[in-house]
């Protein structure tokens, strides 16, 4: 069977700025695909080819084995896209936008009250069928543009930061409606720069700077950090993070309430060490356990592995959303 | 189905708009008024100061036969030249008639001398007036010397004649036709029609498309299997009711408010109507599609169509008169041919025998300017 979603070498370049740079990557069918990374990474210009409304250049973007690029007419009627920025009509009313979209995708109306009934059920936006969309909270906003999206039954789902600016039950709404339609074996494809929303995922993809970084499962991901980060819980946190900043081997070493988190480099974390040199210091060292990697920690070592060593953070919301 | 769910899905955005109900149905109607009222070609009650040195009952009666005439009407009388010249200035009249001293006796000796003679060639006695007119609005002044010229010419031949009654050689027997009392609303409410729809159809649709794209609906749109024509013909069906309502109230208010006469066939000036529209309609879709921003796209819809519709489409001026060149670009001027269709329709009341080429015309521009709007128009970012 085709994969839900191949990208092939895709390639995407916005005058000087490479937004997408040879990123390869297959989806199967039925799959929950999370496209991961920092804001202009490269997450909505790879979403929008998939979606077929982005001018092709090079490489090739296969969805349910069409061509996108050759005949992205052909592809839209079984898949649906959710854009990141709110694409839905402000002055029309949550029920004549859901209508809106029953149209276009041509569902028969005998089918629609159960439908409708249905998604209804699952966004709890039935009492404000007739309220404007525009005067949606933020995260009735999403639900409704997701339930536009689901109202013809698409094969291939994709969201682009669907969660973004969206409250916590919005939020796990949203994720349970998407888990529903995994199991019913729709292929959801979606991005996210939050990465406990990536653990969610069967298969993540790791986007930095258009370049696919990682491409595995959370779990999987996550292994690949074995036994390089240690929590360490002391009676003078302050100073403890001060010295172990300058200890050997050490990368990085953050402060979370009072215990120092420590990342070393690719050798294998060295518990006595960091014990003798705080005890040298005159700190009582309280614990020394070895830490489980999050996706966040293997999202960092990767990207200063590649040859970013600057941008160890994660850049900042604000400075550099993709358009 | 998709053609209808985009049509009416643009109606109700439009009704819930106050702004583009405002364009749609209270700004046609105020331009019509506006310019109804405002543009007149016919000329009566010119103020008129007269100064009449004479004083004699010839002289009188000269001024008489101006006041009698309805074309000019005494305001002033001043009592020396100098105030006719600040009369002039203050632009308290716009002519002025000087009667000089010894009009009377030169008037007797000139008849006296045309009398006897018979016309001789050798008395070039005539009793001269002076007629001093406001230049600065040169039509008024062509105008009004014309009425002057008529005025003078019949006093002078009934002082000739004398009361005599004469045959002469050749006679026009003009008949008006269309137009018979030469009422200039007749001739410019119709084409005015024609020119307010023009605007205001280019603007509806200019903003139709680059809203999308401004506020982000766009996109959303271009992920479904919608086609593009369907998009541009859906969105030209509401705006298609829209200007025909407009046209509707436009024409009733021509011969209810301005009694201009309609002669012709209703459901012929219904049919060409529509041609028209689609085609204005189609202009502004096609800036839309092409500018993708509502205040470019506005401002580009203003431009295309107010100046053309306004100069070029024989509404100000006759387009026969044109150089060669503007007279090659009223071609594609839309209104040029719905301009000969209302004034046709209204006025001549012509058929489809005559207006068939102004159709034709317009079902050309209609089929162009949709072509390259659905063409401009694009699925796709950037």
């Amino acid at each position: 069977m085709t994969p839900a979603v191949a990208l092939r070498g895709l390639t995407r370049r916005f005058g000087d700025v490479t937004a997408v740079s040879d990123v390869t990557l297959a989806v199967e069918r039925g799959e929950l695909f999370g496209i991961v990374g920092p804001d202009g990474a490269g997450k909505t210009t790879t979403l929008r080819k998939l979606a077929g409304v982005l001018g092709p250049r090079e490489g090739d973007a296969q969805v349910l084995g069409v061509s996108v690029a050759r005949d992205p007419e052909r592809v839209k009627p079984h898949v649906a896209y959710m854009s990141q920025r709110f694409g839905l009509y402000e002055d029309l009313t949550v029920g004549e936008n859901i209508e809106f979209y029953a149209d276009l995708y041509r569902v028969p109306r005998a089918e629609r009250p159960a439908r409708l009934e249905r998604l209804y059920r699952f966004s709890s936006l039935g009492p404000f069928q007739s309220r404007l969309a525009g005067n949606l909270s933020g995260g009735m906003k999403q639900k409704l543009s997701l339930s536009c999206a689901l109202i013809h039954h698409p094969e291939v789902l994709l969201l682009d930061e669907p969660t973004f600016g969206v409250d916590p039950i919005s939020r796990r709404d949203l994720w349970l409606i998407l888990h529903e339609m995994v199991a019913e074996g729709v292929t959801v494809v979606v991005t996210t720069s939050y990465l406990d929303e990536a653990e969610r995922c069967d298969r993540v993809a790791l986007l930095d700077h258009g370049r696919v970084l990682a491409l595995d499962s959370p779990a999987r991901l996550q292994e690949r950090l074995p036994g390089r980060l240690l929590a360490v819980r002391t009676n003078d946190p302050r100073r403890a993070r001060e010295l172990l900043k300058k200890l050997e081997g050490v990368r990085r070493a953050e402060l979370f309430g009072d215990t120092v988190h420590l990342r070393f480099e690719q050798a294998a974390a060295d518990e006595t060490r960091v014990r003798s040199a705080l005890t040298a210091a005159g700190i009582e060292v309280l614990a020394i356990e070895p830490l489980e990697p999050s996706l966040e920690d293997v999202f960092m070592e990767l990207v200063a592995g590649a040859g970013n060593g600057a941008n160890e953070e994660l850049p900042d919301a604000e400075t550099s959303r993709e358009g | 189905m998709r053609l209808g769910a985009v049509a009416r899905k643009e109606w109700i955005q439009l009704r819930r708009d106050v702004r583009s109900m405002i364009l749609a149905f209270v700004l046609p109607m105020f331009l019509l008024l506006f310019f109804g009222y405002a543009i007149r070609w016919d000329i009566r009650d010119i103020p008129l100061a007269v100064l009449d040195q004479d004083g004699s009952p010839q002289s009188r009666e000269l001024v008489e036969a101006f006041e009698a005439s309805g074309y000019f009407s005494v305001k002033e009388r001043p009592g020396a030249a100098r105030e006719v010249a600040d009369l002039l200035a203050r632009g308290t009249v716009r002519a002025a008639l000087i009667i000089p001293p010894g009009f009377a006796v030169d008037l007797a000796a000139a008849a006296g001398s045309g009398g006897e003679a018979g016309g001789a060639a050798g008395t070039d006695r005539s009793a001269p007036v002076q007629l001093l007119l406001d230049g600065s609005d040169a039509n008024t002044a062509t105008i009004s010397l014309g009425y002057a010229d008529a005025i003078v010419a019949r006093y002078s031949s009934r002082v000739l004649l004398q009361g005599r009654e004469v045959v002469l050689p050749v006679r026009a027997e003009p008949r008006v036709w269309y137009n018979p009392t030469l009422e200039s609303a007749n001739m410019i409410v119709p084409a005015l029609v024609a020119v307010i729809m023009s605007i205001i159809a280019a603007m509806l649709t200019a903003l139709t498309i680059s809203r999308e794209w401004e506020r982000g609906t766009m996109e959303q749109l271009a992920s479904t299997p919608v086609h593009r024509l369907e998009v541009v013909l859906g969105k030209l069906i509401p705006y298609l009711g829209i200007g025909a309502v407009d046209v509707s109230i436009a024409v009733a208010a021509g011969i209810l408010v301005f009694g201009v006469p309609f002669r012709g066939s209703v459901l012929l000036l219904g049919a060409l109507t529509l041609l028209f529209l689609i085609g204005a309609l189609g202009v502004g879709m096609f800036i839309s599609a092409t500018l993708k921003s509502q205040v470019l796209a506005t401002q580009a819809a203003i431009v295309a169509t107010y100046l053309p519709a306004l100069l070029l489409s024989g509404f100000l001026f006759d387009i026969a008169s044109m150089p060669v060149v503007l007279r090659g670009i009223t071609y594609i001027v839309p209104a040029r041919y719905y301009v000969a269709v209302t004034r046709g329709i209204f006025l001549k009341g012509v058929g489809a025998d005559v207006l068939w080429v102004q159709g034709l015309f317009m079902a050309l521009f209609a089929a162009v300017g949709l072509g390259l709007a659905t063409r401009m128009f694009r699925k796709e970012i950037g």
